[in-house]
């Protein structure tokens, strides 16, 4: 970040927006954590309570949007700034869905938490450990300006996708061998298919970082560029 | 970027090239090797903060600082290859060629009909038929006729200041010029004749090339195609307007329009 805006006042309000989108995240970053934590632990208050946290999620996210629209219409951002303003409005959508996502993985944590569970929880707890480090990983990309970290959260989706691919045939056999496993396995897929997805959230935070930073886009291209001139 | 300087490079046709420009008034230096090719057919705006010398190399397009006492102008400018500067070239022929309208709409104290008509007068049409039909043409091209067609005979200090100025453009137009220098055309004028201008903008650069001064950036991004920024005299950045106010390549631009200055 170079030299500070003339007008304090629009100063002020994007550093605002940074720390809103902040607050989101490390929100959201919580939401995955417990919504794992109430599954493996079988802890259905915790999800109860991770359900029911999602509001605030959905708060911020709406507060966001208003500020960006108040930014775009009072001060006619350009430039860094107007990509910026831009790239909040759609990380925001992102971090909302990724809070859905949390959401459903504690709902799946109620329905589980009554049975055994079919197996000791190893690889679900791994993902979304990674799920949520690449969330953290984006968000500081955001606030750092920083396209190498970004490039990095891109390079994290493949490990979270073969993670995903490798419990799929896991429970598939499960499934196969004993039918009576079928609902428990089917929930849980449903949680790998939701850590994956949140996956696929960082990624699109850290390509919008890239275009914040870089002015151009790296999205839709076959590979992820290794680094940016 | 490609080509031999920070203004060079499009695919455009060229209406004017301008080739390592400067201008000194007095010991003070206004223009430092400005290089810049203004595209046919296009707008292209000047931006930049008070003195950064974008008035100087809009008035260096029509010669209007050969007047300044004291200037100095060293460099190139030529306008379809015809280097403008030549010992040869009269100023007054040049100014037919490249018309310019200013900040402050300056109608003459005379009709509606008069303004207009003053510049082919001038250069020596009488025929009344001609005349006419020459003043019709400009009202309607900068705008102006529905709104004037039953007063061509009342006096031109009549009108708005919105009108005024669609007036010195009618009045720009009926030499038929190539080029239209505008400086801080709409400052004076409020949203509402601000945005005719600006319209009334995006019909003309179909048959002129449009260089407009402005203060104004968001005028700038609305109006133009290509933006050059100046910053103390030189050229910092030009390119498309519409690359330039959202990804600009010189982090000055960027501080200019993002208003992190001073």
């Amino acid at each position: 970040m170079s030299s500070l805006h003339t007008d304090r006042a629009y100063e002020n309000q994007l550093g605002q927006l940074r720390n809103s989108l902040l607050e989101m995240g490390g929100l959201v970053e919580d939401q995955i954590a417990q919504a794992t934590r109430a599954l493996t632990e079988r802890d259905e208050i915790l999800a109860r309570a991770t359900v029911d946290r999602d509001h605030a999620v959905n708060r911020l996210d709406v507060e966001i949007d208003d500020l960006c629209i108040k930014l775009l219409a009072l001060h006619q951002p350009a430039a860094r700034d107007l990509r910026l303003i831009t790239t909040a409005l759609k990380i925001t959508t992102d971090l909302e869905r990724i809070g859905d996502l949390a959401t459903s993985i504690a709902e799946r944590a109620i329905e589980l938490a009554a049975d055994l569970p079919i197996k000791p929880y190893i690889d679900i707890p791994r993902m979304a450990e990674v799920a949520r480090d690449m969330v953290h990983r984006s968000l500081d990309a955001f606030v750092g300006e920083n396209v190498e970290l970004a490039l990095s959260v891109c390079a994290s989706d493949d490990a979270i996708d073969r993670l995903h691919e490798q419990l799929f045939r896991e429970l598939l056999s499960f499934m196969v061998e004993n039918p009576q496993t079928i609902s428990r396995a089917m929930r849980l897929l449903f949680v790998s298919k939701s850590l994956e997805r949140v996956g696929d959230h960082a990624t699109n935070i850290a390509e919008m970082v890239i275009f914040m930073v870089k002015g151009r886009s790296i999205r839709h291209l076959d590979a992820v560029p290794r680094e940016l001139d | 970027m490609t080509g031999n300087g920070p203004g060079v490079s499009f695919d455009t046709p060229v209406k004017v090239c301008v080739r390592d420009l400067t201008v000194h008034y007095g010991d003070t230096k206004a223009l430092d090797r400005v290089t810049l090719d203004i595209p046919a057919n296009r707008v292209t705006a000047l931006i930049g903060p008070s003195g950064c010398g974008k008035s100087t190399f809009l008035r260096c397009l029509n010669r209007m600082n050969d007047r300044v006492p004291g200037a100095r102008i060293h460099g190139l400018v030529a306008m379809d290859g015809d280097d403008l500067y030549a010992t040869h070239v009269d100023p007054v022929l040049l100014r037919r060629r490249v018309g310019m309208v200013f900040q402050k709409s300056n109608p003459f104290p005379k009709t509606i009909f008069d303004n207009v008509a003053f510049g082919p007068r001038v250069h020596g049409l009488r025929d009344a038929v001609r005349l006419r039909e020459i003043v019709e043409l400009s009202l309607q091209r900068a705008a102006l006729w529905e709104e004037v067609v039953d007063r061509l005979d009342g006096s031109a200090l009549e009108l708005s200041g919105g009108q005024q100025q669609r007036l010195c453009i009618a009045r720009a137009l009926a030499v038929q010029p190539e080029v239209l220098l505008m400086d801080e055309p709409a400052s004076a004028l409020d949203p509402i004749a601000t945005a005719k201008i600006e319209e009334l903008i995006h019909e003309l650069k179909l048959s002129y090339t449009i260089v407009i001064v402005t203060h104004n950036m968001q005028q700038a991004a609305r109006v133009s195609d290509y933006t050059a920024y100046f910053y103390l005299g030189r050229l910092i950045e030009f390119g498309p307007t519409d690359r330039l106010f959202t990804a600009p390549t010189r982090p000055e631009t960027e501080d200019y329009i993002t208003g992190r200055f001073g």
